[in-house]
Order: structure tokens, then C-alpha cells, then sequence
């Protein structure tokens, strides 16, 4: 398995190089960009039944992505510049705030960066579709339920409470709602075959 | 022919004449004429402002203003907003105190910022003058509410109480108890940097009898149920900032606050909101026709929500935001806001990496063209390109404030890859009006020579992650006619770039440079060729002594100041 060199400040341990972790052959740790450069990534593809998740920094890159075990950027210190007063409020208010709504992080695949969306805002399907719409700038094909999603080169899907990545609209929304745990906008050959009507 | 005969001119009269003279400049031209008028306009000046605590001693200023009744003072650089700075750093206002208490007893108005206030000094204020009305801190930090219960108790004239994202210890809301109950002269009262709860009780009966309370700015505490009664006790308020926006309301209670808020007038300015449910927002619509200054930015909006607030608000100039209503909400701005002035959107969610939402060029772009007016920006973002920063400025070449901070460092245009030199280039060769930029993004050296040869009416200049080499930082010095103000960070400027500004720091109020190539050596030489400048060095603790980790360079009058702690050499 290869280890993913990864630009850590001073002082701290190279953990990860020493890390045991369960994974399938051919994933690696996603490259830790400088804080000051920008660098072109080796990406690579995905396996389809990994589910992985997408986070790549530079937005640039338009290929697949890697699996990331989110690594902790070294956070710069005074960076961005927001009042000590602002950032403790910020982070009083996610504290806070979380504890209520049901949040769920969206990828899509292609997309750099992953968004974070409440899923009480929405009243089912239709209107978290046209909010994904929305936010990644891209259109849902239409959904029945043999064929997927048709009409669009993307499928919504998701991750279950057990680990299997599933259509979006399989279920009942209630049961979605209670069950899931994280969205990926698939690219619609690799949805190919999940979770529904098999 | 007449013989010249210079005319005696009684002083008295001179100072009467004086007096009415408002501005600092034409009080500084006027001192500067000959001795007499620079007599007569110490003795009538009243209001002072001291931009950097340590340019002038307490002693220099009481003797030359003996009757002053205002001040402002500020202390620490602004990158202590942003932990740069040590703690124990300095600008510690008590010695000022002092001085006023014994020179200036009538001292009225006290404006800090950024200056270090302990209890202690809070207490000898309420003590020592007994006409003083009006207290306002910015970004001090050091005191706790004991001190606050002090000026409450005994400062019987008090008509402002001003507490702004302070570093302040709150250990209860007891101050607020302590204004007695003979008291009514409060005009303005924000508190809303304090958590602690107040009183409820006695909130509401200080509201009740003072009837001249124009501007109230609650916390976090303060209900909904409970402002709701605030304002039908003052619908006169022309600035409110209300406390926790959220509660289970009755038709009944959303009717009644309505009311509440249909009665007052007069509310220019709205701030506060926090945990702003979309249900009980329009409670607010009917008293939002008059505002001009909207702070949505601990209220995290989405876009349809703020849409609907500003179709409310036609005659806004100014607004903050959260980014979470982003380049959707930014456009409702665009089409509801046409007078829109100053926009300044914070990010919600700075800190977690993966989450990236926000605003884009989009946005920005958006209000450009809705907002022909706008001449104040602070945009915080997670991606730019040159061509959208040029346009922007063609749509609003009035720009006085120009703060674009593209929050990962050092990233390029995400079109083209190239670097942001000629958004900023495009910044400064149309906004001549420009007095402030801050900048962001890959910057090359290229970018600076545009800011050093464009930017005839800059002051201040705020740089982080950019430049290539010393020519950066020293086309700006070199440039730039009216810089007052250069804060630079971790950028690859060294000694001679430092030193290439020996002739400029006299005319600038101060230079910060931290995480740059900077050697102690090359401080000690500035040091040495400029005795009026004060130059600074903050030591890291782990780093290599000949470096220079942070430096602060400032003209002044006073010489070298006597209270540096120990991580700052003076040099």
C-alpha cells in the first residue's frame, strides 16, 4: 500500500506513515497540499464499490478522486483574518446548531470541494433534488424506479446506515431521512446496478 | 503706502474663533501658522484621536490639550484581532488615565480600541470624572463585568455604554442591575458582546425611564418575548440589535411582536438576529422601510430568506452577511439594494476544510451590477478570477475600500491558473478614489508595481501569502504618496526590502511584517538610522534568534516606550 507523503507543520508526528488502517489495495492517502503553492495532485480513480469520498483542494483538477481520510490541513494561525470575538461565536453557533438539524455531507464527482446540506430543510425528494440541482449546478435526470435516473449524466446516491451506497428515492423519505448518512452525486456509469430493484 | 502693522488680536477672541473648527486637518493646518494660533487652537481643541497609543505620551498630550473632553485611543496592531500578537504585548490605558485624571478632570468621552483595560482602570474612571458620559470599547481586552458594574454604579452621567467584541471575562450579568434607579440619561447601550443573562427586570425599567435611549443592542439573553417588550417601551430607537431571534411563538405573540416592531419609526439600523428563524423574520418587515444598515452577519441567512428580508429594504447602504445565503443571495442584493454602499460577507464555516460552501466571483459580481454605488467591499471567498474582479470594478470604480480575502493562501484565478496580479492591477488603475485594499491570492511581484504606480490616494495595505521578492514591497514604499498603514504576512520580503522604506516610515503611521525574510540585524539598522521610529521585534519562542519573527515599526514623539514585556525587543 502506498503512503501518501503529506506536508505536515514542524513539531508534528508523521503519524500516518506508521498508521494501520483497513483498505482496499490500490487507494492511498490523498496528498496534503503546501499552504503556499498550488500543486497539481496525482489523482487517481475511484474503484466503483469503494464509495469514496471526494476532497480535492485544487479546483483545477477536473479528474476523479482518491479516497481521503480527511487529514487535518495545519491550520495557519490568525488565517483567514476574522476577529478572535467572530470566530468564537462561529464556533459556539455550530456547536449549537448541529445538535438539531440532520446534516449529511453531499459530494459530486468531479467537484472539488464537498458541501453540507440540513436534510430537514427539505419536504422529500423533489425539493432536495432541485436544492442539489441548485448547488451543484447540474440537472437530475428523471427517476423511475427500473432505471435510475435518466436524462443526466449524474445520479444521486447515498450511503446507508449500513455501509451500502444506495439510489436516492429507493425508499420512502422518512426511511431516508432516518438512514442516511452521507449524499455522493454519482457519475451515472458507476451508479449503474446500486441498491434498487435488483 | 500702509506700513504693515501685524494686528493684535486678542487670543480670547482667536480661541472663540477656533473653536468652531471641527476637522483635525484644519486644526493641524491652523497650529501649524505661528505660535499664537497653535495656542489658541490647543486651548480650544476638545476632541482628540490618537491612532497609536505610542506615537504620543499621556504627558505630551494632556499638557499640549488641557481642555479636552473626547479621546480616542488605539492600541495593539490590528493583527492582534487575529492572535499575532502577544497578550501581554502592551497599550495598557491606564497611565492615560492618570494623566487625564490629573490634567483633564472634565474628561467626558473615552473611545478605545484595541488597548488593554483592566478592572482596576474601569474603576478609576467612574472615580475620577465625574462628568463623563460616553464609554465605547472595540476589541479591548483585560477587564471583566466587575469593572462594568463600576461604571454603572457611579457614572451618573452616562449617555453611551458601547462594549464591542471584546476579549471581556463575563461572570455575570449583575452590571446591568447596578445603574441606579434615579438614572435616565442613557442615550446608547449595546451589550450584545456579553452572554451572561441580565436582569430582565431591570433592563426593562432603565428602558422605561430612559427616555433618550436611541440606539439599544441587547445579547444573546434577551428573548424574543422579552425584546418584544423593549420595544413597545421604545419605539423611538433608531438602532436596534436584538438578541436570540428563535422561540415558540403563538400567532398571538408573532402578532403582537409585529406590532411591536410596526411602531417604531425609526429604526435605521438592524443588527443581532441570531438563530433568525425564516418564521418569525418578517415580524420585522414593517419597521425595515427606513433602514440604511442592515448586520445579518450572526444570523446565518439563506438566499431565499434574504430575499424576502430586502424586498423590504429599499433604502439599505449597508449590509453584512454570512456566506451561507450565497451567490443566489448575493444576487436578491443586487436586484433589492440599488443604494447599497458597503457590503462585507463573512464566512460561516472558515475552518472545516472539506465544507466548502459560500460565495464565489459570482456573488460579488452580482451586486456589481445592482449596486452601482458601492464603494465599500470585504469579501470573504473561496475562489476569483481576474476578468470577474475587473468587471466588478468597471461596474463600481468608486471604490474607497477595497478588502478581497480569497481564503485559501496563495490560490491563482481557478479559470485560468494564472496569478491575481491584474485583478488588483485592474483595482487600482480604475478606483482612484481607492484608500484602502486588502489583497489575496497568488500574487506575483507584478501586482505590487501596479499598487506602488496606481495607488495615489492608498493608506492603508494589507498583504498575506504573495510577492515574489523584495521589488514587491518596494515598489509599494517607493509608490504610493498618502500610505499610512502597511501590514504585511508571510510573505518573501527581507531586509532590503525593509530598508528600502528608511526615508517613507516617518511619513506612515506604522509597518507590521511577521513570517517575512527579515533578519534582527536588519531591524537594528533601521533602528539605528531612524531614532523617531520605534522599531519592535516579537519573538516566536522556537524560532532562530537572528530572525526577526514579527516587527512593528511606528513614528513617534515619545521615544522608546518603557513598558515592553519581555518578548518584545525594542531596538
Amino acid at each position: 500500500m502506498e503512503i501518501g507523503v503529506a506536508a505536515y507543520r514542524k513539531n508534528d508526528l508523521n503519524l500516518k506513515a506508521t498508521e494501520l488502517r483497513l483498505g482496499l489495495p490500490g487507494t492511498d492517502d490523498h496528498e496534503m497540499e503546501e499552504q503556499t503553492s498550488v500543486r497539481n495532485n496525482n489523482n487517481k480513480r475511484p474503484s466503483p464499490d469503494t464509495g469514496d469520498d471526494c476532497g480535492v483542494k485544487n479546483k483545477s483538477e477536473a479528474a476523479g478522486c482518491e479516497e481521503v481520510t480527511p487529514v487535518a490541513k495545519a491550520q495557519i494561525v490568525g488565517w483567514p483574518p476574522i476577529r478572535s470575538y467572530r470566530k468564537n461565536s462561529l464556533q459556539q453557533k455550530k456547536t449549537e446548531t448541529e445538535g438539531t438539524g440532520i446534516y449529511v455531507k453531499v459530494s459530486m464527482d468531479g467537484a472539488p470541494y464537498l458541501r453540507k446540506i440540513d436534510l430537514k430543510l427539505y419536504n422529500g425528494y423533489a425539493e432536495l433534488l432541485k436544492a442539489l440541482e441548485n448547488m451543484f449546478k447540474f440537472t437530475i435526470g428523471q427517476y423511475s424506479e427500473r432505471e435510475g435516473y435518466k436524462g443526466s449524466e449524474f445520479a444521486p446516491t447515498y450511503e446507508d446506515k449500513d455501509g451500502d451506497w444506495m439510489l436516492v428515492g429507493d425508499v420512502p423519505w422518512e426511511m431516508f431521512m432516518s438512514s442516511c448518512k452521507r449524499l455522493r452525486i454519482m457519475k451515472r456509469s458507476e451508479a449503474r446496478g446500486l441498491g434498487c430493484g435488483v | 503706502m500702509e506700513s504693515t502693522r501685524s494686528l493684535s488680536f486678542p487670543d480670547k477672541v482667536r480661541e472663540r474663533v477656533f473653536a468652531h473648527l471641527t476637522s483635525p486637518e484644519d486644526r493641524s493646518s491652523v497650529s501649524l501658522v505661528c505660535k499664537s494660533w497653535y495656542d489658541a487652537e490647543r486651548l480650544s481643541r476638545t476632541r482628540v484621536s490618537i491612532r497609536n497609543c505610542y506615537s504620543v505620551s499621556p504627558e505630551i498630550l494632556v499638557r499640549r490639550f488641557p481642555n479636552i473632553r473626547g479621546v480616542s485611543l488605539k492600541g495593539k496592531p490590528r493583527f492582534s484581532d487575529f492572535n499575532l500578537v502577544p497578550s501581554d504585548w502592551g497599550a495598557d490605558v491606564h497611565a492615560w488615565l492618570v494623566a487625564f485624571a490629573d490634567r483633564c478632570p472634565l474628561l467626558e468621552e473615552l473611545s478605545l480600541k484595541r488597548m488593554a483595560v483592566s478592572d482596576e482602570s474601569l474603576e478609576f474612571l467612574a472615580f475620577s470624572f465625574p462628568n463623563f458620559k460616553v464609554l465605547s470599547l472595540l476589541s479591548c481586552d483585560g477587564f471583566t463585568t466587575d469593572g462594568l458594574e463600576a461604571i454603572a454604579t457611579f457614572c451618573k452621567n452616562l449617555t453611551e455604554l458601547d462594549i464591542q467584541e471584546n476579549g471581556v471575562e463575563d461572570r455575570s450579568g449583575s452590571w446591568l442591575s447596578c445603574f441606579p434607579e434615579r438614572f435616565t440619561s442613557l442615550e446608547v447601550l449595546n451589550f450584545s458582546n456579553l452572554t451572561s443573562e441580565v436582569d430582565f427586570d431591570a433592563l426593562e425599567r432603565l428602558v422605561s425611564r430612559c427616555k433618550s435611549l436611541k440606539v439599544l443592542k441587547v445579547n444573546r439573553s434577551v428573548s424574543l418575548e422579552q425584546l418584544q417588550k423593549l420595544l413597545v417601551l421604545a419605539p423611538q430607537l433608531v438602532e436596534l440589535g436584538t438578541g436570540s431571534f428563535s422561540l415558540e411563538f403563538s400567532a398571538h405573540q408573532f402578532a403582537e411582536l409585529e406590532s411591536a416592531f410596526n411602531n417604531c419609526k425609526n429604526i435605521q439600523s438592524l443588527s443581532g438576529l441570531l438563530d433568525a428563524t425564516v418564521r418569525y423574520l418578517p415580524a420585522i418587515y414593517p419597521a425595515c422601510a427606513n433602514l440604511t444598515f442592515l448586520n445579518l452577519s450572526y444570523a446565518a441567512m439563506q438566499s431565499d430568506e434574504l430575499d424576502n428580508l430586502l424586498m423590504h429594504c429599499p433604502h439599505l447602504q449597508r449590509l453584512w452577511v454570512l456566506d451561507t445565503v450565497g451567490d443566489k443571495g448575493l444576487e436578491a442584493v443586487g436586484s433589492n439594494c440599488p443604494l447599497l454602499e458597503e457590503l462585507r460577507v463573512f464566512p460561516a464555516d472558515p475552518f472545516d476544510e472539506e465544507i466548502i460552501q459560500g460565495v464565489t466571483e459570482e456573488g460579488f459580481l452580482a451586486v456589481s451590477f445592482g449596486c452601482p454605488r458601492l464603494h465599500y467591499v470585504l469579501y470573504f471567498c473561496q475562489q476569483m478570477t481576474n476578468a470577474a474582479v475587473a468587471t466588478i470594478v468597471q461596474n463600481c470604480p468608486d471604490f474607497t475600500h477595497f478588502r478581497l480575502c480569497i481564503m485559501n493562501p496563495g490560490q491563482p484565478d481557478y479559470l485560468t491558473n494564472e496569478p491575481m496580479d491584474e485583478a488588483f492591477g485592474a483595482v487600482v488603475k480604475t478606483c482612484t478614489k481607492l484608500q484602502r485594499l486588502s489583497v489575496s491570492g497568488l500574487l506575483t511581484d507584478l501586482a505590487f508595481e501596479y499598487i506602488g504606480k496606481h495607488a495615489k490616494n492608498l493608506e492603508v495595505l494589507s498583504v498575506a501569502f504573495a510577492g515574489s521578492s523584495d521589488w514587491g514591497m518596494q515598489c509599494v514604499l517607493e509608490g504610493c504618496p498618502k500610505l499610512s498603514k502597511l501590514e504585511i504576512r508571510d510573505c518573501p520580503f527581507g531586509d532590503a526590502a525593509l530598508l528600502s522604506g528608511l526615508e517613507k516610515y516617518e511619513s506612515m503611521r506604522s509597518l507590521w511584517m511577521s513570517a517575512c525574510n527579515v533578519t534582527v540585524d536588519g531591524c537594528r539598522l533601521l533602528a539605528t538610522k531612524m531614532p523617531r521610529l520605534n522599531v519592535e521585534v516579537i519573538k516566536d519562542d522556537e524560532s532562530d534568534d537572528s530572525q526577526a519573527d514579527k516587527v512593528y515599526v511606528y513614528r513617534t514623539v515619545a521615544g522608546p516606550r518603557r513598558d515592553s514585556p519581555p518578548s518584545v525587543l525594542a531596538l
